[in-house]
């Protein structure tokens, strides 16, 4: 119970470090640049609490229950040497920690209120969640192929850039035909989906599968796994944003 | 305030990873979940803390990124009429400091960081990588700022920095190349990813002329790109000098 305790003490420190910083620029700014006190004080200082609380919770969570199992479990799919079932793993593992990674499901949202008053979508609430539901499920598809391009790069030994400047070009040719408003959104969706859930898991499959294959090197074939997955989105989004 | 709604709602968002774990550990594997009263528990708390997580983005993080945004393009902030893009300097300087404070806090780069060190040997060392990191997020966001003021096309910039990365990707010690790509999805954690997003938002739905829907995104877009172009640098310079 120490032990549990200290961990989570160890974690609202993270928690608190990861918001420090925007606290001290913010207040910074209000008091030498602006020179007036923040409008709604209380309800920003509740809300930041809120943030504190949950995201200790989340982290706290997440290691002592996700993480541990879901790390061991690749390791396990990797060993058990079935070519399909690592497969249906990578697109699900990638598809399933999109989804409840919060940054995107936080602007998942804000896109959706955007498209509502520029006009795209209609003003009402279920043309709202929809949109945003569906962006968010694009996203998470193209995280689950991605991560399944990553273990045939690592099973292949394909090297890292030609991938990547291979999904430049097509982000480059979909620019090209996306309509103008889906482009901000896209491009930020790649930076936004590879978070706090999604980084430490996918990472342990492709580190897993690197030491577990003769010939690869963990500490250079385990990555990239990340560049592709905050890549493809992008393309997947403006996609999206063709057909709709 | 109500918090059983969003609490039940949350639970559609971590239900596929949850399922997907039981499906593959007891249908797949056919091995039992050891310490499962632990893992549930975790669950739990991943439940709790995502809910209040994203109350306290709603009530804090969004309000105070459109707040900023508006508080530094205000008339009477500025002081005159005629703006031009060098007039919301302010901006920028926010903008910059946001961007280097969370990246240096960022536990993720530094792990990347101390990965970096191992896998080159010991040469690229974490604290000089992770303030190149920070600097370049830094300018990236200013830049980001600087082209929803102006109103010029995100994928003029976003597409000259892809051809940047690949010239440096050329030059680039081959073993460092995968780490480096990785840390443009790193750096931008959770709690930095709201924020910018309302700043964007907020400059463009209060500057004069331009369009949330179409100006409003792209500052995270900036901060992935210039965080893998200054891991890429850096190493680059290090790779020079060492010669």
């Amino acid at each position: 119970m120490n032990e549990a305790l200290r961990r989570l003490a160890n974690n609202l420190l993270e928690s608190g470090k990861d918001l420090l910083p925007i606290v001290l620029v913010i207040t910074f700014f209000q008091i030498a640049v602006l020179q007036r006190p923040i409008p709604d004080f209380s309800s920003i200082a509740l809300g930041t609490f809120y943030i504190l609380i949950g995201l200790t919770l989340f982290i706290s969570g997440l290691r002592t229950g996700l993480f541990p199992i879901g790390e061991s479990l690749a390791h396990a799919l990797v060993k058990r040497g079935s070519l399909l079932w690592l497969l249906v793993f990578a697109f699900t593992l990638g598809f399933g920690t999109t989804i409840a990674e919060p940054a995107l499901i936080a602007i998942a949202r804000e896109a959706a209120d955007v498209a509502a008053i520029g006009g795209i979508i209609s003003h009402d609430q279920s043309a709202v969640d929809n949109y945003a539901s569906t962006l968010r499920i694009t996203v998470a598809i193209a995280v689950g192929l991605s991560v399944v391009l990553g273990v045939f790069r690592i099973l292949k030994g394909w090297s890292i850039q030609w991938l990547i400047i291979g999904g430049y070009l097509l982000v480059l040719l979909t620019t090209l035909i996306a309509p103008e408003w889906i482009i901000g959104i896209a491009y930020d969706s790649g930076g936004v989906t590879t978070s706090t859930i999604t980084v430490p898991l996918v990472t342990a499959l492709g580190v897993g599968l690197a030491s577990s294959i003769r010939g690869r090197n963990p500490l250079t074939d385990g990555f990239g796994m990340i560049a592709i997955c905050s890549l493809f989105p992008i393309i997947a989004v403006m996609i999206f944003g063709i057909l709709l | 305030m109500n918090f059983i709604n969003p609490f039940i709602n949350m639970f559609g968002d971590i239900a596929p990873i949850i399922a997907m774990i039981f499906v593959f550990q007891l249908l797949i594997l056919k091995q039992k979940i050891p310490n499962i009263k632990v893992v549930l528990f975790g669950l739990l708390m991943v439940w709790v803390g995502l809910t209040f997580f994203m109350l306290g983005l709603e009530k804090a993080l969004f309000p105070l990124g459109r707040l900023m945004a508006e508080q530094l393009t205000s008339l009477d902030f500025l002081g005159k009429e005629e703006l031009f893009w060098f007039d919301y300097y302010w901006v920028y300087i926010f903008a910059a400091c946001i961007g280097f404070a969370t990246t240096i806090a960022e536990p993720s780069l530094l792990a990347v960081a101390i990965k970096a060190n191992q896998v080159s040997g010991g040469s690229v060392k974490p604290w000089p990588l992770r303030i190149a990191v920070a600097f370049g997020v830094a300018i990236g966001i200013a830049l980001g700022s600087y082209r929803i003021v102006a109103g010029i096309p995100l994928h003029y910039f976003i597409l000259t920095g892809y051809l940047i990365v690949i010239v440096q990707t050329y030059f680039a010690p081959k073993q460092i190349i995968a780490l480096a790509y990785d840390t443009g999805g790193v750096t931008t954690s959770t709690v930095t990813v709201p924020l910018v997003a309302a700043l964007g938002l907020g400059l463009a739905s209060t500057i004069e002329g331009r369009n949330p829907l179409i100006d409003g995104f792209g500052l995270i877009a900036f901060a992935s790109l210039f965080a893998i172009m200054s891991v890429l640098a850096y190493v680059q310079l290090k790779h020079l000098i060492n010669k």
